[in-house]
């Protein structure tokens, strides 16, 4: 079950790259196994955090302090695009990020980030330039504060900026919710919607294979 | 009210429950699933104490994890304990499994459509970011993450926004020498990498009902290339045909019930899309990747990109990073670039006409010096009628690897990897950093092209190849 989200203040990081892809975030050596949970964090932005040798980049921001400890990114455009693995947002999980502030995402991880109660919010590119801006200019020191009630950013500048969300996702992350546990309270109709659309196109429902 | 598009007519078919304005509670018709992530989904569901909804419905192959050298050598220890749990988790659960040297075993996108069990105007998902491709038969076919899995055999359905639109309609007659490949690399580097992104793209026009539907699977596969977590193509006769007389494709009189139903699918003349784009085929010449990202992309005439000549300062950064992560000159023809390493297979380019188009350049020739080419079929069924064909033997007599299915150097998830520093030409779908293993470097192309950089070793222009 999600942990909930509601307010959060914390060290933020840009990461301004266009399209850093799932793979960037975690490879997919780290993924094959069924015990990988736990194991990720040290792997999340595996090819930009160690140079060939194994030791630590140190121009990556998440090598320098206080980037370090960020529960927050900010990142460029179509962040967490390609592949659905959603070892990318575990992997980020363990390391500590809570919400991730961009113009777009990736689709399929967009919807990860919500079934793992991290909250990615969408603002306009002007505004994410301006938070990387104002983060920079306090050489990380100045929070960024995320408030998912009122929908605001406040920028270490002082500066607030509101954002959209889906109300279904909103409420799902305020609370927490368990997505699973509440579709398997429409079992009934799950059944009904089956036993109709069994004799509407049987074809569908009915998957022996033919001699 | 105007008409409605493919998307809309499947969607609203599907829909359990309204949740929302633009949030629905849908019926999943085909769950497939691998060796990845497969016996976890399986395992999560065990521990929350639930049973699987419809393993009717449900469909297991190993692919990722598998090695494709002959007999499987050297698949690693976790690899062959993936394999172990998804045999014991499918077998639980009464899942049916497509298991290694059986016909039905496969890269999963390519044994959905071969199998008859992608099927028009059917909801599919699969926990691969690839499952698009099932779309080039009118399915609304989907890549979901790790909980959505979980959440699809506990319930066989999903909780779905209704995406935006995108209709991309390619006019023309394709030129010779270009493929469903060049086009699709041809559209991202039109839109971009994120063209795409919250749209189901529908790809119509003249160039897409000429394309037989290996290569519509192909266009579909790389919609999430483009950003677009959906991609689809409406069914016609070609989907009948090809459907026709598969294992789990509907039969006699159910047949007809079906072609009926899927006649209706098409978009209605009067729908309407949030976004249109055309894209003129007749322009189009065979395309090639040369950065990190499936919009790093130019014709195989063009010449790498100049970031000096480049004003925006976030994009004059970001090809200066992909010209310095691929090893290449700005400005220099992309033509000519010696190659490592060339991979004839994947999700995107594995059926029979891949490997016959990649055949087709190879008869006769030679790999060139210090290149490894791999040649990896989709899946067990495509490996038996390119066998029957003869194509293995052309591609062995000109000095290619013949593998066996799986998904193999595509992600490198099986100990098959290009080396760090490496040139490989792919006719997979990502270029991305590391994807084909640490610091390789990975250009995109369609099997033709990649047969022909494989036996001039560099980068090459099949229209010069002379056949």
């Amino acid at each position: 079950m999600p942990k909930p989200f509601d307010k959060l203040t914390a060290t933020a990081a840009p990461i301004m790259r266009s399209n850093i892809d799932t793979d960037v975030i975690i490879r997919i050596e780290r993924l094959v196994g069924n015990g990988i949970r736990g194991t990720l964090g040290k792997w999340a932005f595996g090819s930009l955090r160690y140079l060939p040798d194994g030791s630590e980049n140190p121009d990556f921001i998440l090598n320098r302090e206080p980037y370090r400890e960020a529960e927050i990114l900010v990142t460029g455009p179509n962040f967490g695009c390609g592949s659905s693995r959603e070892g990318a947002v575990w992997s980020l999980q363990e390391r500590g990020v809570r919400a991730i502030i961009g113009s777009g995402f990736g689709d399929i991880f967009f919807a990860n980030c919500f079934q793992n109660g991290i909250l990615p919010v969408v603002v306009d590119k002007a505004v994410v330039d301006q938070l990387a801006a104002d983060i920079e200019a306090t050489q990380g020191a100045g929070k960024v504060s995320i408030d998912l009630e009122a929908q605001t950013i406040v920028s270490p500048s002082g500066a607030r900026h509101a954002f959209a969300i889906d109300a279904r996702r909103r409420e799902g992350l305020l609370k927490g919710l368990d997505e699973v546990a509440l579709t398997l309270q429409r079992d009934d109709e799950i059944h009904a919607f089956q036993a109709s659309d069994r004799a509407a196109r049987p074809w569908i429902h009915s998957t022996r294979i033919s001699a | 009210m105007p008409g409605r598009s493919l998307l809309e007519k499947i969607w609203d078919q599907h829909v359990i429950a309204r949740l929302s304005e633009d949030t629905d509670l849908l019926h999943i018709d085909r769950h497939l699933l691998h060796d990845l992530g497969g016996s976890r989904g399986l395992l999560d569901l065990k521990g929350r104490g639930l049973k699987v909804h419809n393993p009717e419905l449900t469909f297991a192959t190993p692919d990722h994890a598998l090695s494709t050298a002959p007999g499987r050598a050297g698949t690693s220890k976790i690899g062959m304990e993936l394999l172990a749990a998804l045999r014991v988790e499918t077998a639980a659960s009464g899942i049916k499994l497509f298991d290694v040297d059986q016909p039905g075993q496969g890269i999963v996108h390519v044994i959905g459509p071969e199998l008859g069990l992608s099927l028009p105007g059917a909801t599919i998902v699969c926990g691969d970011s690839h499952t698009c491709t099932h779309g080039g038969l009118g399915a609304l076919a989907f890549g979901i993450g790790s909980s959505e899995l979980t959440h699809v055999l506990a319930t066989q359905a999903l909780i779905q926004k209704r995406p935006k639109t995108l209709r991309a309609r390619f006019e023309g007659k394709l030129p010779l020498g270009v493929t469903a490949k060049d086009m699709i690399l041809a559209l991202i580097g039109q839109i971009g990498a994120a063209g795409g992104t919250g749209y189901a793209v529908e790809y119509a026009g003249s160039a897409i009902r000429a394309l037989p539907i290996e290569g519509r699977l192909t266009i579909c596969n790389l919609s999430i290339e483009l950003g677009a977590k959906m991609g689809m193509v409406a069914p016609d006769e070609k989907t009948f045909e090809f459907l026709r007389g598969r294992p789990y494709a509907p039969q006699g009189e159910m047949w007809d019930l079906a072609v009926k139903a899927w006649r209706e699918l098409p978009s209605d003349p009067d729908a309407v899309f949030d976004r249109e784009v055309v894209i003129d085929v007749e322009k189009i010449i065979p395309q090639v990747t040369w950065g990190i990202s499936p919009e790093h992309v130019v014709g195989v005439d063009g010449r790498i990109p100049d970031p000096k000549t480049v004003d925006d300062p976030a994009r004059r950064a970001a090809i200066e990073t992909a010209l310095e992560y691929m090893g290449l000159q700005a400005g220099a023809p992309i033509a000519g670039t010696p190659v490592d390493w060339v991979f004839i297979g994947s999700c995107t380019n594995s059926r029979l006409s891949d490997l016959r188009a990649a055949a087709e350049v190879a008869r006769g020739r030679k790999v060139a010096a210090g290149v490894r080419a791999w040649v990896v079929p989709g899946s067990e069924n495509v490996k038996r009628e390119a066998v029957a064909e003869g194509l293995d033997k052309i591609f062995i007599e000109a000095g290619f690897e013949w593998r066996e299915p799986g998904c193999s150097m595509c992600l490198a998830a099986n100990g098959e990897v290009v080396a760090p520093g490496q040139r490989s030409v792919s006719t997979s779908n990502r270029n991305f950093v590391g994807r084909q293993g640490p610091r390789a470097r990975t250009h995109l192309a369609s099997p033709a092209s990649a047969a022909a950089s494989a036996i001039a070793g560099a980068i090459a222009d099949v229209r010069m190849m002379g056949r």
